[in-house]
């Protein structure tokens, strides 16, 4: 059996210790389009702020790809996928042949064309290691950056820049930061956070167009800048899977096995859709967990298993300046709010199960909200008032909890 | 774990934050500002109590979701690199027993390691007067 993995990263890293779960013998050929040892993408903000040294920013040991007797074609790039033939078709001309496919292709920046922005030399996306790697070789501390986006990423730009650089503004046309992750209140305790660190926050604006080192809002607002990182969002690989025939919505769509509808060929990571069990929908979860896991499901199909993946759910921890954020799942429903001192925590529950949390500040044992969702516990087994308190076991019927006390995840 | 044994004596906390500080002499572990963290929480019920520290999975959720590849499983004990971890918490995010936790500076996350480095008997078995937890291997 021969397998080949388009991309390196969490869901390539997934699928190959999946195979390796069930076929320690089969040929496994990386294509990787990055020249890199696989890495910790979420890593480069940490990279520019001087909290990870480059030997740190792998993802496996260095021995990682021989222990698992892979051949890694490191800067190929994947140009093609020729079902019938059952090839890949590499840049530059070559093929390499497979049995099965997997197609973790993961996603790229999201560019919203703007007048001058072409005219704009010091630009960035903040996506890969070779994005982090020049945008600190641009930075010196005089340096003022515009950040257009203040999601996740850009977000862990500005902390990782902060202190480096003499200013950080940055722009985005939600009226809130991180909006697809936390709900109005959060969003509001994170920018105060935020701007205490001496970044500058500038809500429901948007860049209308750029001159050389100047940005003229759609306020009229001007923001000068001598750099620029472009954090809008980013969009999935679809165009291999797409061009070859199969099945694409917003990702790649794939079954619960994360085969995509051609024969043999698998997709996993930030390139696909996932369904939602939160709140039952289709969607593209862009997180490195997600991304692992469905890899690891799909190796282990490809290498004759028969699993499935269907516990996908929106989940985020994120720190910033040492206030840390948990989220999970979906906001709707009733809602539990709860504001102490330094935290805040809201629980959501629809259909008598919790669906969604947000944790800002105290964030300890949130994994067991996490699990009530994924499991989609019915409340009415649970004490709702240590529910509500915050994460326990106690709250679990009494054989849920010998359960739980005697035996691990198995 | 056997709840119907647990005191919620908390000794296992005290025991398991001493032997993982390095410390030699117990009372410097808990000297003023040196709050050291357990690799184990005791929940205190009406009439039952209980502690609660890592189950070993044989399928981490911790370690799926670890970004930064510090989690892995060696002779199954499941095992953070401190060197490696952020301190992201994505794994107290994934545990669904809420046995991971943020190490006394906040920086990085921290569990059972059943005590490996420690002469391989968990000191929350040994000192546990009433026998309530102890050290098996469960298939």
């Amino acid at each position: 059996m021969k397998y080949v993995i388009i991309g390196n990263s969490a869901a390539a890293v997934g699928a190959i210790e999946g195979i390796r779960q069930v076929d320690k013998d089969g040929g496994i050929v990386v294509i990787s389009k990055e020249k890199y040892h696989t890495y910790s993408r979420p890593l480069i903000s940490y990279l520019i702020q001087g909290k990870v040294t480059e030997d740190k920013m792998y993802y496996r040991p260095l021995s990682f790809y021989e222990e698992n007797n892979c051949k890694v074609m490191l800067g190929e790039e994947a140009v093609r996928i020729i079902p019938d033939k059952k090839e890949v078709e590499l840049k530059g001309g070559k093929s390499v042949k497979y049995d099965k496919l997997l197609v973790a292709t993961g996603s790229k920046p999201f560019i919203v064309p703007t007048e001058g922005l072409d005219g704009v030399e010091n630009k960035f996306t903040f996506m890969s290691y070779d994005d982090a790697k020049s945008l600190e070789a641009s930075i010196t501390p005089d340096t003022r950056v515009l950040i257009v986006g203040a999601g996740l990423i850009g977000l862990k730009c500005a902390e990782g820049l902060n202190k480096k650089v003499k200013s950080i503004t940055v722009v985005d046309l939600a009226d809130r930061v991180l909006s697809s992750i936390l709900d109005e209140k959060g969003s509001e305790i994170m920018k105060k956070h935020l701007e205490n660190a001496g970044i500058e926050i500038i809500l429901s604006d948007s860049v209308k167009a750029y001159e050389k080192n100047m940005a003229t809002l759609n306020s009229g607002r001007k923001v000068p800048f001598d750099i620029l990182v472009i954090a809008i969002g980013v969009r999935p690989n679809v165009e291999l899977v797409k061009e070859a025939g199969g099945k694409v919505n917003r990702g790649i769509v794939t079954d619960e096995f994360q085969m995509t509808s051609i024969k043999d060929v698998y997709a996993a990571g930030d390139c696909t859709e996932s369904l939602d069990i939160s709140c039952n929908e289709q969607k593209i979860l862009a997180l490195l967990p997600n991304a692992y896991m469905q890899g690891e499901v799909a190796g282990k199909n490809m290498a004759g298993d028969k699993v499935k993946y269907e516990k996908a759910i929106p989940m985020n921890a994120i720190g910033f300046f040492g206030l840390h954020i948990i989220t999970a799942g979906s906001y709707r429903g009733e809602s539990y709010e709860f504001i102490g001192e330094n935290s805040y925590k809201r629980l959501f529950i629809n259909d008598n199960r919790l669906v969604g949390y947000i944790m800002i500040g105290e964030i300890n044992r949130a994994g067991i909200y996490t699990s009530l969702i994924k499991d989609k516990v019915d409340l009415s087994t649970i004490d709702m008032g240590l529910l509500l308190q915050k994460p326990n076991l106690m709250m679990f019927p009494k054989d849920v909890r010998k359960q739980k006390l005697g035996v691990g995840h198995r | 774990m056997n709840e119907e044994w647990c005191l919620g004596c908390h000794l296992c906390e005290y025991f398991c934050a001493f032997v993982n500080s390095g410390e030699k002499y117990m009372p410097k572990a808990f000297a003023l500002n040196r709050q050291n963290v357990p690799n184990i929480t005791v929940e205190e019920g009406d009439r039952i109590n209980f502690a609660v520290n890592c189950r070993q999975c044989d399928e981490p959720l911790c370690k799926k979701g670890c970004i930064t590849g510090a989690i892995s499983v060696k002779d199954g004990v499941v095992t953070i690199d401190t060197e490696k971890c952020v301190g992201c918490f994505t794994c107290i995010l994934s545990c669904p027993y809420g046995a991971v936790v943020p190490n006394k500076e906040g920086k990085a996350a921290k569990k059972c390691e059943l005590c490996i480095s420690n002469g391989g008997i968990p000191a929350c078995v040994t000192n546990c007067p009433n026998r309530a937890i102890v050290l098996e291997e469960v298939y």
